[in-house]
């Protein structure tokens, strides 16, 4: 136990050390959305309606973590096997997942990062205080989401190994996770056919956790909801991540060359 | 003649070299999903917020997404040859930058309008917006003028690229401002003085101000002055970035920074 907390501390440090250098990964990560979230605020700002911008001020602080997890996880085996240490990841003597998830975790702690820049950019350049009746419970939701997203990025980072150019993917789960999670348009404005694509993905149920914590109405129900379907994708991922280890072993092509 | 042949020839190359990387399973996610999930997510903020109409969206954010393929592709020009070793070998060539370098945006231009149209298109197909079709060749040409206009500030871009590493970065920078500034998704009467007078001096605002009049119904007479102002802020971006060519060129020898990476 004590072996295994050791070594995912030390990967999600390094990990988070290497994330927080890198201008890409690091800086852009939450400059990008912080300029969609103005954009967005100042479609809602025309209106001059203070519920309105505390919507949109609520999604627009959450929907960077989306970007940080969603973007980049989709392409992080693509990114060890550009840097050549993907074999040496799948050859260690610890299962791939184990790996995998502490640098989630770190891209989720960016996303977090990304939470508090826009909600300070919100107060300075939009003049927007947020209301939030229970701040404990906003914290814990907001860290019901980091937590729960960076499950569901172990998922994309395992389904999109055998994609070449992974990083595309990713970057193209952008605006349709900004859409269907709630983040700055009700899930209800959307097509019906869409609401279970919605309602699949935990962030969806995380970002309404934290409209309840922000108006005073239990989020408990949406946070379970949250952990549970981003406890369905993390076993999914991990029976998925090593049947895939095992075919690219059988078949040679980890490479993908 | 040689300087047509190295504008032509060259750019063609260039533009086929570019399909070496941009395969379907990077141009598809990139270049017609992305702009298109931009759109409908826009043209939803509007309908949530209760501001603007769909159309207003789907021409906003078509036209922004061409300075995608604009920005990056020209950036690539440097950052591609960096890669491959080649930089070197086409700046010690006796060539005249002005065709080499301008040969390579034309294929760009191109590019930056078949992505803008596939917005507009996919916009009118899935938000059921209304364009009369008188409003179509004028709509094309303002949609050419705006990605040549986004490709003069590639170009630049791409200059500096000669001694900023990270133009991937720059690329994202740059789009992120446009979006902002350029009245994508906020007429610049709504935007704060000071944001609409640098959006004046952007490439995409006056096309897109210009593109939404002709979706409108108006003629191409009537925009004229906003199409000759997007085409002079799109010169100036050209002649600004041959300048920093030249410029970083001079400096990456004296340094021998060229190749540093």
């Amino acid at each position: 136990m004590r072996s295994y907390l050791r070594q995912q501390r030390i990967c999600y440090l390094l990990q988070l050390r290497v994330l927080s250098t890198s201008l890409f990964d690091g800086l852009l990560a939450v400059f990008f959305p912080l300029m969609f979230a103005t954009a967005a605020l100042l479609v809602y700002r025309i209106k001059d309606d203070p519920d309105g911008m505390q919507y949109a001020g609520l999604g627009a602080a959450i929907m960077g973590m989306w970007t940080c997890q969603g973007v980049i996880a989709s392409s992080l085996l693509t990114r060890e096997r550009w840097a050549g240490t993907l074999e040496l990841l799948v050859a260690a003597p610890i299962p791939l997942s184990r790996v995998l998830v502490p640098i989630t975790m770190a891209l989720s702690t960016i996303g977090l990062y990304c939470v508090v820049a826009t909600i300070v950019w919100e107060r300075l350049v939009f003049d927007i205080r947020l209301e939030i009746a229970s701040w404990p419970l906003f914290v814990l939701s907001v860290l019901m989401s980091a937590l729960t997203l960076a499950l569901f990025g172990f998922f994309l980072s395992v389904t999109a190994v055998r994609y070449r150019t992974s990083w595309s993917l990713g970057a193209a789960l952008e605006y349709p996770g900004w859409l269907l999670c709630g983040f700055l348009v009700p899930v209800d404005l959307l097509p019906d056919w869409l609401h279970p694509l919605s309602w699949s993905i935990p962030t969806t149920w995380a970002m309404a956790a934290v409209r309840d914590a922000a108006n005073g109405v239990s989020p408990w129900g949406n946070l379970g909801l949250c952990v549970a379907v981003g406890l369905v994708y993390a076993v999914v991922a991990a029976y998925l991540g090593r049947r895939l280890v095992e075919s690219a072993r059988r078949h040679a092509t980890l490479a993908l060359t | 003649m040689t300087s047509l042949r190295i504008f032509f020839i060259g750019g063609l190359m260039s533009y086929r070299a570019m399909f070496g990387w941009l395969n379907p399973w990077i141009l598809v996610p990139s270049l017609i999903v992305s702009p298109i999930c931009q759109i409908l997510l826009f043209a939803y903020i509007g309908r949530s917020a209760g501001v603007g109409n769909d159309e207003f969206y789907v021409i906003g954010n078509a036209l922004n997404y061409a300075a995608i393929p604009c920005l990056f592709a020209m950036g690539a020009t440097i950052g591609g040859e960096r890669e491959g070793h080649t930089l070197g070998i086409v700046l010690v060539t006796p060539a005249r930058r002005i065709p080499l370098f301008l040969g390579r945006a034309l294929p760009v231009i191109a590019n930056g309008w078949g992505v803008a149209m596939v917005g507009v298109l996919a916009g009118v197909l899935l938000l059921d917006v209304h364009v009369p079709s008188g409003s179509w060749p004028a709509i094309l040409l303002v949609v050419v003028v705006t990605s040549a206009s986004c490709t003069g500030l590639g170009l630049a871009m791409g200059a500096v690229a000669l001694r900023v590493r990270e133009s991937a970065v720059l690329g994202n920078v740059l789009f992120c401002v446009l979006l902002v500034f350029c009245g994508v998704n906020v007429a610049l009467d709504d935007l704060p003085g000071w944001m609409a007078t640098v959006g004046s001096w952007l490439p995409l605002t006056h096309g897109i101000a210009a593109a939404r009049l002709l979706a409108d119904d108006s003629s191409l007479g009537d925009v004229t002055g906003l199409v000759t102002r997007e085409i002079g802020v799109g010169a100036i971006y050209t002649v600004l970035g041959l300048a920093l060519l030249r410029f970083f060129e001079g400096e990456s020898r004296r340094r021998a920074s060229l190749d540093r990476t």
